[in-house]
């Protein structure tokens, strides 16, 4: 099973995200579970999203989960929301920001001792690029299929597509520039 | 004629939008309703289904919840299928109308995402307003997950209007934890889940004009006990076409439903048995706990909440040694309402086990794995013991001194 958390802000399409790669993983033959946790949501509150991943029927519906990947598409939350929790020896983190990566570290004691693990992807400057505005969800999703290998770009970008297909044409080829970005410049 | 909707094999839908698929695909004639979180894009997507052409429906917009309610009641005597959706609040305004519905016998459905229910105020899922329906007369059927709600929805119109039972239905999922979780689901197409519901047969319907006939009767002491002695007779009778239902249901997709559920309970010595996506989680806990310290520990859902499934229960548990029944609703002064109903049931079995109850999950509470093996450990206690070691009532996963309730008297 792959676990996945999403630090966000509601509003960021976090739990948009969630549901996207769990429609672009579905139809590869897995098991997905995208859900999320957030109150009486107003914009721009913390929440967080989550992914479950596996071969087999996902049947745990706990909340509580010790990611694999922890993506935080809001560069502030990398400071103020405790997004090393419950994690793992092997847990990788994808933090939008832009900072370098050792500046980033630098100013978050949790990330000393795991600078192997964390990638770092400016994805709301991306979207605010490619998109026009600051929706950092998709260019998130194309930085975790670098990190993670899940999928080649060219097999994600098209089922991304289909995924989008009730979107513009133009917005849909705002995102696949977006994931394209942040594909080849997270690190 | 409404548009046909290509659907894949393999959808990734939570549960509001698994419910309101089922809902088009019944082509339900009448949705009136009041929008209620976590239930609200149910309807919101049968809106969109119909503004779109997906449904030969009519949406009706009302200024309550009780006015919902009562327009289906009063669709539903006119003659038509009928369907909305509530939660929560929702559900309480509604409750002096569900009563109306069953006892005037008119099939409708409504799809509930189960709410807390305030104060104080709270959005997220728990079992209270599931349980205020539990004496309205309506069968109340319970998915564990976005698949569930789908297919038991598609059951609930084929249930609630078959001649031999013509009674109102609820279809229930945890709110969020099902509601908005989305994950794989395997619909049907439109032409084969319609041909499973089948063409909605009016019966004394109020709009044909030629037969006048009267819903809604005053019986005093007269007639009223009468009345009411055949509604929960004919709800217990009901059970026989929900199993004809769900087997018809198995034949078409494979997908096999019972009105009690059994998980690993072939050699089981404990159990658990509970309601919602914690029949889900409590299975998880028990796999592994069967790998990791061989306890022969199984799971139990009423999967049919409405008829009690009396008989049912007695048989899946004519084997343990303890039982926990995990009630996820405040009981306020009593023992939790599944607890007792479990206890009545195995108190007329040869074997009756050891039974303990949790209160947990309130408001949304997240009910981890480790919880339920711990609760599993404790039932294995208790059967190694041969008595209830702890307090009989006891509370899962609250914070501050621990809470329990009752001792086992022993001489």
């Amino acid at each position: 099973m792959i676990e996945i958390r999403w630090h966000s802000r509601a509003g960021q399409g976090a739990v948009t995200g969630a549901k996207g790669l769990g429609d672009v993983v579905a139809r590869t033959g897995k098991e997905v579970q995208a859900f999320a946790l957030y109150g009486s949501a107003k914009r721009g509150a913390a929440m967080r999203a989550y992914n479950r991943i596996d071969d087999k029927p996902i049947i745990n519906h706990e909340k509580f989960m010790r990611p694999d990947y922890v993506l935080v598409i809001d560069p502030a939350l990398a400071f103020t929301d405790n997004i090393t929790e419950n994690d793992k020896p092997t847990t990788k983190y994808i933090i939008t920001t832009h900072l370098s990566k050792d500046e980033l570290i630098a100013q978050i004691p949790e990330l000393q001792d795991k600078k192997d693990r964390v990638y770092v992807v400016d994805a709301i400057g991306i979207s605010m690029d490619t998109i026009g505005r600051s929706i950092p969800n998709t260019p998130m999703l194309g930085a975790l299929m670098k990190v993670s290998g899940m999928f080649d770009l060219d097999f994600f970008l098209e089922s991304m597509k289909r995924v989008l297909s009730k979107f513009p044409q133009k917005i849909i080829d705002a995102n696949m520039e977006a994931i394209k970005r942040a594909y080849n410049e997270v690190y | 004629m409404a548009e046909k909707m290509q659907l894949n094999e393999v959808e990734v839908w939570d549960g509001n939008l698994a419910a309101a698929q089922a809902l088009r695909q019944a082509q339900v004639d009448v949705v009136a309703a009041y929008p209620i979180t976590p239930s609200t894009p149910i309807v919101e997507n049968y809106g969109y289904f119909v503004a779109n052409g997906y449904v030969d429906g009519e949406y009706v917009m009302v200024e309550s919840e009780h006015a919902a309610m009562s327009a289906c009641v009063g669709a539903a005597a006119a003659g038509g299928r009928v369907a909305t959706a509530t939660s929560s609040q929702g559900f309480m305004l509604m409750i002096e109308v569900l009563y109306q519905a069953s006892g005037m016998r008119v099939p409708l459905v409504l799809t509930v995402a189960n709410r807390a229910v305030a104060s104080p105020l709270n959005v997220r899922g728990d079992h209270g307003d599931m349980y205020a329906g539990r004496d309205s007369g309506w069968v109340q059927m319970d998915a564990f997950n976005a698949q569930e709600a789908y297919d038991l929805t598609l059951c609930a119109f084929k249930i609630g209007e078959d001649m031999r039972v013509r009674l109102p239905v609820m279809v229930h999922q945890d709110g969020f934890l099902t509601s908005h979780t989305a994950q794989n689901v395997h619909p049907l197409q439109d032409d084969e889940a319609y041909k499973f519901v089948g063409d909605y047969k009016p019966y004394e319907e109020m709009l044909d004009f030629s037969k006048p006939v009267t819903y809604g009767a005053q019986t005093e002491e007269d007639w009223h006990f009468e009345h009411k002695a055949r509604q929960h007779k004919a709800l217990f009778d009901s059970a026989a076409v929900i199993d004809e239902v769900f087997e018809e249901f198995k034949k078409l997709t494979g997908r096999e439903y019972k009105r009690v559920e059994s998980y690993m309970m072939e050699d089981a010595e404990v159990a658990i048995v509970a309601l919602g996506t914690t029949v889900e989680t409590a299975r998880v806990a028990a796999e592994e706990l069967r790998k990791e310290e061989g306890i022969k520990a199984g799971v139990v859902a009423p999967r049919v909440f409405r008829p009690f499934p009396f008989n049912e229960i007695r048989d899946a548990l004519a084997n343990v040694k303890a039982v926990a029944v995990l009630d996820r609703s405040a009981p306020m002064g009593a023992m939790g309402a599944l607890f007792n109903e479990i206890s009545a049931a195995m108190y007329t079995t040869p074997n009756r086990p050891l039974i303990t109850n949790f209160i947990y999950g309130l408001g949304g509470r997240d009910f981890p794995v480790s919880e339920a093996k711990r609760i599993f450990k404790e039932q294995k206690a208790h059967a190694d013991a041969g008595y209830i070691t702890t307090p009989i009532q006891q509370f899962s996963g609250v914070r501050g001194p621990k809470l329990g309730f009752f001792e086992t008297k022993r001489s």
